[in-house]
């Protein structure tokens, strides 16, 4: 059968960015799809602002050497330079079995085929529920961090920032430095958490240096940090909104102790992150269950070749690793890729020990951050009974409760049962909390007995115009009736 | 309410301001901001309502994934963290969200 590509890469952020390159430069013909306007991910993505470093791109020949250059630059750059063919703006909602893409983009509905596939679809962030998360002004921390990196807005004149994991700091430094205040930052880590991360930031001196910048940032402007704290409610208050926090262990359960209210406009809060692996499910690679990677992920080697033949997965969505793993894992599939299909020489082979190697280094940082960010089992037992959990359809933690007593045994007949997850998100927002809580109530906490959401086409909601794109009724072929 | 200006980083390297309209009130943004990121800016925290206790909503992982900011554009629906306000742009909230139940 021929096809329209020989690697269709989906994702356009560090991982699929390098797969997408390595499979090219290997000779093959390759497409990548992203829903963003332009290349980077979560973590690179672009100002929609011009910056005075993008315009010296287009007037120099060594923009490199500009010390403003964006992280992600560098990357599109390369992008924009090789024979990838890009589909930006292009958002994908169905993959089939043979290896073909379904997309709407601006010219309306489009689909193309591959003989391989490269799924590099990062993450979704995880939010804990707790009583008023789904106020108007409490979004995520990744939230906040587009706001601030790529819109060039501060998340309020006061933020709240609350979680755990690497972007708390992130999220508060750069509010600071942009002119906003931080009215406190809320970690379920401990010291302890972050001291067992040192061994792994010495292997990375460039971010701990980062890291340290941040905390320096947020300690001169006074932000007080409390320490083994998470949200337990938010209210709507005349002037904002009051955060209660309390103290909890370290599985993340509130315990007893002092309470503490903070004000604020805006609350960024984030619970790490889960591997999005709509596609390799909807693919029904095998897939398995790893807390510290993140949830669900597929099963493969360590250069992303899934069960399925022809299937790849690159970056975080294959388990979280951070950026720089995934511009390493990106390279490292894209060459696999490129093996596999028989387009590349012995020559071309000998990249993937040094890639293997810097790969397995940058990821042993990656995934100390992780640790950081890994589900606690005990953060679900502060979620109250009439707290939501899947917003959506307003489905309480009470009734997924009593629907897990009634003998639902699988998130699937969860949501067949309540509704849980069976709203416009499709689960991404509420999937890995409701699973966990079913777990923890019916299966002793396992999660590979709660099941996974099953993945359905649309891969996200679409307006029936979107799939139809224009067409005129007169258009329509009409058949002349059989004679009577 | 919120200083517009209080809330955008770094004016000086900004793009111009242009103007569109949420449910007929006017609200300004930059060029290149998404109608999200820009009604949050201003201090428009509310887009709908959720369909079963009709609570508030808003934005809230401004990623495309969580479709809370679900808007009508021109008589589409359309997520506003993913469209680029244009010049004069009239967004309404979705005909759900009203409070004509």
């Amino acid at each position: 059968m021929t096809t329209d590509f020989d690697v269709i890469v989906l994702g356009g952020g560090p991982a699929g960015v390098n797969a997408a390159l390595a499979a090219a430069a290997a000779g093959l013909k390759v497409a990548l799809f992203d829903e963003n306007t332009a290349a980077g991910g979560q973590v690179y993505r672009a100002p929609v602002y011009a910056t005075r470093s993008s315009a010296v791109d287009h007037q120099t020949e060594h923009p490199t050497d500009h010390p403003t250059e964006q992280p992600g630059d560098a990357l599109r750059r390369e992008l924009a330079q090789s024979a990838v063919i890009t589909y930006f703006n292009h958002v994908v909602w169905a993959v089939t079995a043979d290896y073909r893409v379904d997309a709407a983009g601006p010219g309306g509905p489009m689909h193309c085929t591959g003989r391989a596939l490269i799924v590099a679809t990062g993450t979704t962030e995880r939010v804990v529920p707790f009583d008023g998360w789904a106020t108007p002004g409490v979004i995520g921390l990744a939230a906040a961090t587009i706001l601030l990196k790529s819109q060039g807005i501060l998340p309020g004149r006061s933020t709240l920032v609350a979680g755990c994991g690497p972007l708390l700091a992130a999220v508060a430094a750069k509010t600071i430095e942009g002119g906003g205040k931080v009215e406190a930052i809320a970690d379920i880590a401990g010291l302890g958490d972050w001291g067992r991360t040192l061994p792994a930031m010495m292997s990375r001196p460039d971010l701990m240096r980062e890291g340290f910048h941040w905390w320096r940032e947020i300690s001169r402007a006074g932000v007080p940090i409390l320490s083994r704290h998470t949200i337990v409610k938010v209210e709507q208050v005349h002037d904002g909104l009051r955060a209660t926090l309390a103290p909890c262990d370290t599985a993340g359960r509130p315990v007893s102790g002092k309470r503490r209210n903070v004000v604020a406009d805006c609350i960024a809060v984030g619970h790490g992150l889960t591997p999005s692996t709509e596609i390799t499910r909807l693919l029904r690679a095998q897939h398995r269950y790893s807390r510290q990677a993140g949830g669900w992920i597929a099963v493969a080697d360590q250069d992303g070749r899934t069960s399925r033949a022809r299937l790849y997965v690159a970056g975080d969505g294959a388990g979280i690793a951070g950026a720089a793993a995934a511009s390493l894992h990106g390279t490292l599939a894209g060459l696999a890729c490129a093996i596999d299909l028989g387009s590349t020489d012995t020559q071309r082979r000998s990249p993937v020990p040094a890639a293997r190697e810097a790969h397995a280094k940058a990821a042993r940082f990656g995934r100390s951050m992780a640790q950081l960010m890994a589900l606690r089992p005990g953060h679900i037992d502060s979620i109250g009974p009439q707290t939501i959990v899947c917003r959506c359809e307003d489905v309480t933690r009470g009734e997924i409760d009593a629907a897990c007593d009634a003998g639902a045994h699988d998130v699937n007949q969860l949501k067949a049962w309540t509704r849980c997850g069976m709203g416009p998100c499709q689960g991404r927002t509420c999937g890995d909390i409701a699973a966990e809580l079913l777990a923890a109530r019916a299966h002793g906490g396992s999660r590979e007995r709660a099941g996974c959401f099953s993945a359905r086409t649309p891969l996200r909601p679409m307006t029936v115009e979107a799939l139809t794109g224009n067409f005129s009724y007169d258009d329509i072929p009409i058949p002349t009736a059989a004679p009577l | 309410m919120l200083n517009d200006e209080t809330m955008r980083i770094d004016n000086s390297g900004r793009a111009t301001t242009v103007w569109f309209f949420f449910d007929g009130q006017p609200a300004s943004a930059r060029v290149g901001e998404s109608v999200a990121a820009a009604l949050f800016a201003s201090g428009t925290k509310t887009l709908r309502a959720s369909p079963r206790e009709r609570s508030p909503r808003g934005m809230f992982c401004l990623m495309g994934s969580c479709q809370e900011c679900l808007v009508m554009v021109d008589g589409c629906r359309v997520l506003a963290c993913r469209t680029t306000v244009a010049d004069g742009m009239r967004v309404e909230k979705t005909p759900e969200a009203g409070n004509d139940d």
